[in-house]
């Protein structure tokens, strides 16, 4: 019980913002509305997922917001102008996506380097790449694309799945429990066996595919590719990963905190919209509000656990 | 030569990789270094680098003390922008005084930095979070404030600090010069640059000598946060405007990219304050180059990586046995 009292709060909070908008707002309690809200946020939810193993192995993965440009672009440019049937293209973007935070994860557990520089630079080659690809943004026109696009449950199908497949290398595999080891304590983490540097590379590795899908996703949402795509995205990434739940020095938390954290940002977003006067930048208040509010609750636990 | 070069300390390796940058220049673009005076004032691409640097230089003065504590602080351009509205906003609602402006700016800086400084010290926090919700939080407020426009103003004297001439020089280059002579004065002349290396080194070593850890994580936030201020105040009146959306937007990556280029690490310790100010320098000339020679300005952010990974592999020791680099000196 007391291990999932930082993911019970997540999801009172869930909860008790869906029945405050629901009170509020006229046909807010609604399936249309909560299908929307999963295929709003089926990009984010799949890039955090990324972020969630990055974070519960105790590092941080700065480039996913550049990696969603690059793939969104590279997907629009094969596309639209070397005609690529999409699902080869998607499998093309996808696995480079997926080669670049291999190497990532790579420079990262061989020449042991801090995560925040050796992502900050991805970012900037992610970004920079998607610009020499494009600099602006291509329409991507084609019926398999627009078939899917235009399929309500086709998105959050991917993202709950993403999800699953998650949990189950999370919880079922030893991977995800040398994931959960080495956030704890790398150096004991080792000392017992576990392979920590191909667990790293592995980590980085997931997470460039989970951007890289979320990208994909983006493609679809938009019905275009767009260099400048996920801007930032890093951080609403980070975000709801620390508001599900999971401690930002790794070793604790959950994709289920993740799945809630997401909507939660989610909910806001859609809340505003539904107030229709509010204006945007609130969302980034709120959301700086609750990451405060989540990260104290945290210290809170942390505290009451040393003392007894 | 390697060994001689680093023995004159980790800021070396930023002012040969500037005199690099300008010696290509030198040979490859013609004029690069012609300096005129026109109107009473000298302007030229050397000058124009040193102007455009001068937010990232304030910043990166700071972020040294913070990243030298062993922290980060990511909520930089999130505070410039603040700063910026608020002056905007004190000369169209109010016509202050600029005297009022500036105690109100450093006032609103303090306060931020305060915040930052709290939650890492007293909540211990971790750093990349802690600022992360001022980060995300902050730029929101700046945006409520100006109500997400962008907000001209005329005023002469506030204008002055981000493009007026002092000595026939931007002025905003006076300023960098004030901000990097006053950090060397309260952490060279008196003891808290020793306490921030020696925190930033091992914190259990120095609470055990008696250092308030907290003070000097406090004193290094809030100090980063006035440095933050100051840049956004020559950024807002070098246009005269206030663009919450985009004043000092990645800002804070540049930063930090600053303070790795000029040697100091990012795991905390040693720190390099003129360091830094070449680092952004590196950065900036990097920019201007890739512009005048007519590429694309979309390559700057692949140059930037490139460099950040560069300087990533030098500083690892695992890199440096693997290619046979003599060991760092400590």
């Amino acid at each position: 019980m007391k291990k999932h009292l930082s993911l019970i709060a997540t999801i009172a909070i869930f909860v008790l913002m869906v029945a405050g908008a629901s009170l509020h707002y006229k046909g807010f309690f609604s399936f249309g509305v909560f299908l929307n809200l999963l295929r709003d946020n089926a990009f984010l939810g799949v890039a955090a997922v990324g972020m969630t193993f990055v974070i519960l192995s105790g590092g941080i993965d700065l480039s996913v917001g550049g990696m969603i440009g690059f793939t969104s672009i590279l997907l629009g440019v094969l596309i639209t102008k070397h005609h690529f049937h999409p699902a080869a293209a998607i499998g093309l973007s996808v696995a480079i996506g997926t080669a670049i935070g291999t190497s990532m994860g790579y420079v990262i557990s061989a020449f042991d380097l801090p995560p925040f520089l050796v992502t900050l630079a991805c970012m900037f080659l992610t970004r920079g790449l998607a610009l020499v690809i494009s600099p602006d943004t291509i329409a991507i026109d084609h019926p398999w694309y627009d078939a899917v696009s235009s399929a309500k449950t086709a998105l959050p199908l991917i993202f709950l799945t993403v999800l699953a497949v998650g949990l189950y290398i999370a919880h079922a595999r030893p991977f995800g429990r040398a994931v959960y080891a080495i956030g704890g304590n790398a150096d004991s983490a080792a000392l017992m066996g576990l392979p920590v540097g191909k667990t790293k590379i592995k980590i980085y590795a997931i997470s460039g595919l989970c951007s890289s899908i979320g990208g994909v996703l983006l493609t679809f949402y938009m019905s275009s590719g767009d260099p400048n795509a996920g801007r930032m995205l890093e951080l609403d990434a980070i975000a709801a990963v620390v508001i599900g739940g999971t401690l930002l020095s790794g070793g604790v938390g959950s994709l289920v905190g993740t799945l809630f954290g997401v909507l939660i940002l989610g909910v806001i977003q859609t809340a505003i919209t539904f107030q229709g006067n509010i204006n945007s930048w609130w969302t980034k208040i709120v959301t700086g509000i609750l990451l405060f509010g989540f990260i104290l609750l945290q210290k809170v636990f942390q505290l009451r656990k040393t003392d007894s | 030569m390697n060994a001689r070069l680093s023995r004159l300390g980790p800021w070396v390796w930023a002012v040969v990789s500037l005199a690099l940058i300008l010696v290509f220049n030198l040979v490859f673009t013609p004029g690069f270094f012609s300096i005129q005076a026109r109107d009473g004032h000298f302007y030229g691409s050397l000058i124009d680098i040193a102007n455009r640097a001068a937010p990232v230089m304030l910043v990166a003065l700071g972020m040294t003390l913070v990243i030298a504590t062993g922290g980060i602080d990511l909520s930089v351009g999130a505070t410039m922008s603040i700063v910026g509205s608020v002056a905007a906003l004190m000369v169209t609602k109010g016509h202050s005084p600029l005297a009022a402006i500036l105690t109100a700016c450093l006032f609103v800086a303090l306060a931020l930095g305060a915040w930052n400084g709290i939650l890492v010290a007293v909540f211990k926090i971790q750093p990349i979070v802690a600022t992360l919700i001022l980060m995300v939080s902050g730029r929101g407020i700046a945006q409520l404030l100006t109500d997400g426009q962008i907000i001209q103003f005329h005023d002469p004297s506030l204008a002055y600090i981000g493009s007026g001439f002092l000595f026939k020089i931007p002025f905003s280059i006076t300023v960098v010069v004030i901000v990097l002579l006053i950090t060397a004065a309260v952490t060279r002349l008196t003891a808290m640059g020793l306490f921030i290396e020696s925190v930033g080194d091992n914190p259990t070593a120095s609470r055990y000598s008696g250092i308030d850890i907290r003070t000097v994580q406090l004193f290094a936030y809030a100090f980063c946060a006035i440095c933050a201020g100051m840049a956004g105040l020559v950024a807002t009146a070098n246009t005269s405007a206030a663009d919450a959306n985009n004043t000092g937007l990645n800002l804070e990556l540049d930063a930090i990219l600053a303070v790795v280029i000029g040697g100091t690490k990012l795991t905390g310790g040693r720190y390099q304050l003129i360091g830094s100010i070449f680092g952004a320098l590196v950065i900036q000339s990097l920019t201007t180059t890739i512009l005048t020679k007519g590429l694309a300005i979309e390559f700057t952010l692949v140059v930037k990586a490139l460099t950040v990974l560069a300087v990533c592999l030098l500083q690892s020791p695992q890199f440096r046995t693997k290619f046979r680099l003599p060991a760092r000196s400590k």
